[in-house]
Order: C-alpha cells, then structure tokens, then sequence
C-alpha cells in the first residue's frame, strides 16, 4: 500500500492503496476488490479445475449472464441453440461450485453486467473492479479503476484475487461548458475518441473532468467510462462527488450505517488534488458538440450529424487513405455525400453503453406519438431497468411507436445471442463498436446515442435528432 | 505456457490499422473451449468466402507466407474486445509473434500469457519491414527475445523494450498463477489490513 506523498490524481491513490508487491522493475500485483463473471467465462473456470484450485475470494465476485442469453424470453428453454445455452448452463454450474453469487436468468437482478454492477451498489468509489469483458471500463464513472481483462487473467483473479500490472500513464480529459439541446454523453464520448482516436488513450487511464461532465448524471457518466477502450484506454474513471453518493446510498450492496458514514469520508478524499500532474490532458468545449454519428468500422470514424462522408483522397497518408477506402466500401457509403441521407434498414437500443433508465427515458420521449418506418427494438439493460421502465409506462410508449421491447442482455450489440443484422443491412445503434462483422456477417454500424436512434427509426434515414425536437 | 527464447521463421505483412479482435476471431464462434483449437478459425472472415473456399488475395492464403509464424501489423493491432481468443487463435495458426506500431491494451495482456510476443515498433520500421516482406514474401525475421532484437529480412537488426517482468515469464514459461501462489502470504497479510481498515470494501 502507497500513500502519496504530495499532490495525487484519482486513479494514483486507488492504484496506490491497491499494492501488495511492487517488484524493482515496475510489475506490481494488485488487490482486487469486486471481480465480475458472466456467460463467456467458462474457459477461466475450466482452467481453475485443470489446476484443482478454489475460488479465493467467492465473497467479492459476482456473477451474471447476459452475452448468451435470448432478449425473446427468460429461462434457459428461450435460447434455441445447444451451445449458446451451455455457455449460461455453465455460468450457473460454475456459480455454485465455487460458491459466487449469481443473478441468474428469472432474477429481476440479472443483466448486461456492466448495467449490474452498479445497480447493485457493487461497484463502488476506490475500488479496483475487473471483468473478462473490455468495457469493464464503465465501472470507472463510479469513482473507481475498472479494467478489462482476457480469460487467463480472469482464471488469476478467480485465483487468487489479484492482478500483476504495470503502471498506465494518466491522461486527463476535461470537457468544460454545456452541452447543447439534444447533445448527450454519447456524442460526448464519440466527439472525444474522434478527437484522440481509437489508439489515442493505449497505456493510459483516462479521468474524464470538467464542468460538462460533472453535470452529467451517473448514467451519462456511465456511458462515457463505457467507451473508454474505445479510445484505446483500458480504464476510464470519474472522480466521485455528490452525484455518486445519491446514486450509490440505498443500494442493495452499498455500505449500510456506520460503514457508510466511514465510507463517505473516505471517498471525498478521492478526487484528484489541486497541482497532480497528468502525463497528457486534453480539452474539449462542451458547445462545440453536436450530435455524433460514425461513418466507418473504427469508432473514431464520427462526425457530427450535420456533416459529409469524408473523402479518402484527403487522408493524410496511404496506409490511412487505404483503410478509409476499405472502411466506405464496406460500409457502402460515397465520400460527400450528406451524414443525415443515409437510409438505415434497423435500429437498436440498447448494450451497456445506452440501455439504462436515463437512456431509455430520453428515447421514450422522443418516441412518444411517433412512428418507427424500420424494425426497431429496445433491450434494456437489466431486469430492474426493464421493470423501471414499465412501472414508468415506457415500454406502452415504445410500443405504440413500433419498436419491440425485448428482455434484457447484450443483444445486437455483439450479436452472440443470436440477435443479428443480416449482411449488407444498416443498423443505427446505441451500441459501441462499428467494427466489420460486429453485429452480424456484413452488418454496416452507425453508432449513435438514444434519442439519435429514434430519430433514425422514425425517419427511416439518419437523421439530426434537433430537428425533430424543434417540431415536437 | 511453452517457453519463448528465439525465433527464425517467415514473416507476414498486414498494412491495415485497427485490426480490431472481431475481426481476428469473429463473436459467433466463441463459445468453443480452448482445447478445441483456434488456428483454422483465425481471421475467419477475411481468410475465407462463405462457402469456406480461400480468399485468393488474403495474405495468409498466400502460399508463401502461409506458414508464417512472424505478423508484421499496423497501428493498434488486436484493438476491441477483451476475447483472449484472439490470441489463441493467432498461437493456434502458429504466430509466436506480432511487431506493430501499437496494440490494443488487453490484447497486449493477453499474449503473453499465451506465448505470443507483442513487439512495439516505430511506424516506420514496421513499414519498411512490410514492404521487405512484400518484395521478397517467404523471407524470415528473427526475434530474439533474450537479446531483445529483431533481424530483418536484410539483417538489419532493431531493439525492441519489454517489461522485465513479462520477459522473465515468457523466458522461463512461467505459470503465473502459480508464482503468484507462492506470494499467498503477502496477499493474505494485506488483505487483512485493508479489511480491517475499510470493513465496506
């Protein structure tokens, strides 16, 4: 354990209370605190078994499935393929051998497991939070350092509940000012990795600053951690204010009496002092965001709404001009022509960037009283999302407008429950990656925010989501 | 995991940035156990057509670079998703390792505990690597790990950086879980000072 000496960024005092070894070169092993399992952890636990080791610490890993499950129904009996339901059936035989606590499929708690964590109060500030998935980064708009890892390290931490790291660098993100009607933490995000690129944050921890994102609720800042490798960073993080207190106090997992009180003295000292040094910080104004769409299959391929299909002559360089040429040919687009013609055949709404209450409330809102013209559907992230979003009558409002309102999971976003875009079809959606193939063989991604997604499923093309609030 | 010393093999160019672990190994297939093997399944999409025939122009279909070992990429290799099958599936084919400008974070993890060496290159030594395997495909690259250099196909040699911990591990083919069992003291004693001192946690 580390106390910092003299003035210390968020992530520098999380990472510091976190060590156990600190080797003369750099590898340092780390405390995990909360280690998150879902359905695509088999092969960790198989290794587990191969070695004949228990899990150390089933007290602070939590387990649900999502990837695999069917948004059609609930039960293992909703997913029609043999291997796609042994990955849940295993998650759950898995669960119980080594004593992990599981929200199961029929459990109101089960869903996208970035949605659950925190939910739950699972994840909490000062934590050190990992999960066999890359966007494990999203935890980190709670005040924590939250990072992907692959299988082997999973097995590691199931183990022996630590991880050897070497040190990221620490970047600082501030985005100052207001963000314009209709501009959400999604365009917030895409404008960013547009701004860096898809490597632009490789090696660092990134803390997202500034008045633009400290006004933003833990949604919003749930979804800007969210993409975070989406910019090359393994982990994103929000120092923890008021707004992470409110959220995070009753929560079934959040410390409770006295230990609330200790914990909440302890998380104000978390923030990032005056004079801490970042080994790079880059600022962006809040009123220059418009609402973002991408264009190619890298997420850094986003530009504003009001803007063209760029040209791949004017690329900088030929490895660049050739990726770009590749990217449109795909994606079948033509370099000039106008962002807001292009038509989409499917909208989605959903994954762990944008299937919370917030999101699904913005997208109702602007739903209401309209009509989808493409299949459109809703997946929300969990189980109490969806049972939120019916107790408010959201779902109705959905409905009535034409989108299917399904049950929890990751769905489109990745496809590996089965809820695919067929090749050469054109999905707007919530979700986090572009990438050739992501959503299905051939599928053409354009990522967009909630409200950016209704605009679509209304208007059958892309469309700017202002434009359709100055007639509502 | 086999141990990593020195490697003298054929080298493959692949000039697009962004190869991103989609692409690597497609979503659809993930649900296959790691013993299953992973090689015939690497680049699945842009190795093959749907009816499994080969794409003629992909690299890798290249009858000279088909056994290669060495994968010489472009800027943010391996980016994306956390799918340590990415590295199994680029082991499986036979790739012991990829020399790029920039990996993806994870995917930079993930290798090496597979035995995969991730090697870190300016932009213009991997183009020029590229274009040497491009003018002469079949050539070889070392890599020399205890060394810490890489021969050209001209013998040109580079230096690359790698973190001591990672090259011990690689060198002696460390199990890693293992030798972090045999700290199990240390991790106990703090654990107990930090329960005690944050009983919430």
């Amino acid at each position: 354990m580390t106390i910092m000496a003299g003035p210390a960024t968020l992530f520098e005092k999380i990472w510091g209370a976190h060590e156990i070894v600190v080797r003369p070169d750099g590898a340092t092993l780390l405390h995990i605190d909360r280690h998150l399992v879902h359905d695509g952890s088999n092969n960790a636990f198989r290794t587990l078994q191969e070695k004949k080791l228990p899990v150390r610490r089933p007290d602070r890993t939590f387990a649900t499935p999502d990837h695999y499950v069917s948004t059609l129904g609930r039960g293992l009996t909703a997913i029609n393929d043999p291997n796609r339901r042994s990955m849940v059936e295993d998650l759950k035989v898995n669960a119980k051998e080594t004593g992990v606590t599981l929200f199961d499929l029929g459990d109101k708690r089960q869903g996208i497991v970035h949605v659950v964590g925190p939910e739950q109060g699972l994840s909490q500030p000062g934590m050190i939070i990992v999960c066999g998935d890359s966007h494990t980064a999203t935890h980190g708009a709670m005040g924590a350092l939250a990072f992907g890892v692959g299988a082997s390290e999973v097995a590691h931490v199931l183990a022996t509940q630590t991880l050897w790291q070497k040190k990221p660098r620490n970047m600082r993100i501030t985005v100052d000012g207001e963000l314009g009607p209709g501009v959400h933490a999604k365009d917030v995000i895409l404008a960013i990795i547009a701004k860096i690129s898809a490597a632009g944050g490789t090696g660092h921890a990134i803390e997202y600053a500034g008045s633009a994102i400290r006004s933003l609720s833990i949604e919003g800042r749930l979804t800007i951690c969210n993409m975070s490798i989406e910019a090359g960073a393994r982990a994103g993080m929000v120092a923890p204010d008021d707004t992470t207190f409110e959220y995070l106090q009753g929560r079934p997992y959040a410390p409770k009496g006295a230990d609330w009180d200790k914990a909440l003295s302890f998380w104000r000292t978390l923030p990032t002092d005056e004079g801490a040094a970042f080994d790079r910080e880059v600022h962006l104004d809040a009123a220059e965001i418009a609402p973002m769409v991408t264009w190619g299959t890298s997420p850094e391929s986003a530009s504003p709404i009001t803007g063209n299909v760029p040209d791949p002559a004017g690329a900088g360089d030929a490895v660049r001009r050739d990726s770009m040429e590749r990217a449109l040919n795909y994606m079948g687009l033509e370099p000039g022509m106008a962002l807001s013609d292009i038509k989409v055949d499917r909208v989605f709404i959903g994954s762990c960037t944008n299937s919370r209450i917030e999101d699904l409330r913005a997208a109702a809102k602007l739903a209401n009283g309209r009509k989808t013209v493409v299949p459109s559907m809703v997946v929300p992230g969990s189980g109490l999302v969806k049972a939120q979003a019916e107790a408010e009558g959201l779902d109705a409002i959905f409905r009535r407008a034409g989108f299917e309102w399904r049950e929890a999971g990751c769905s489109m976003c990745v496809g590996m429950n089965g809820d695919l875009v067929a090749p050469g079809e054109r999905c707007a959606s919530t979700s986090n990656r572009n990438f050739v193939g992501r959503q299905g063989k051939g599928a053409r991604t354009h990522l967009v925010s909630p409200v950016m997604a209704v605009a679509a499923a209304v208007s059958g093309k892309l469309t700017d989501v202002r434009t359709l609030m100055a007639r509502h | 995991m086999e141990p990593f010393r020195k490697i003298d093999e054929v080298a493959a160019p692949m000039g697009t940035p962004n190869v991103d672990t989609d692409q690597i190994i497609p979503a659809r297939f993930l649900w296959r156990m790691r013993d299953d093997g992973w090689g015939h399944l690497l680049f699945n999409d842009l190795r093959f057509n749907d009816d499994g025939s080969e794409k003629p122009q992909f690299v890798l279909n290249r009858a000279e670079y088909r056994p290669a070992r060495v994968l010489v990429a472009d800027r943010n290799f391996g980016c994306g998703s956390s799918r340590e099958h990415a590295v199994w599936s680029l082991y499986d084919y036979g790739f012991r390792a990829v020399i790029a400008p920039s990996f993806g974070d994870i995917f930079f993890n993930n290798s090496f505990q597979n035995g995969l060496l991730p090697i870190v290159q300016p932009i213009e030594v991997c183009e020029a690597l590229r274009a040497a395997l491009e003018q002469k495909p079949g050539a070889h690259i070392q890599v020399d790990l205890e060394a810490q250099k890489i021969i050209a196909p001209d013998g040109t040699e580079f230096d690359f950086t790698i973190d001591p911990f990672r090259k011990e591990c690689l060198l002696a083919g460390t199990d890693e879980v293992r030798f972090t069992l045999s700290q199990a003291d240390k991790i106990a004693a703090f654990e107990k000072t930090y329960e005690n001192g944050m009983p919430w946690m």
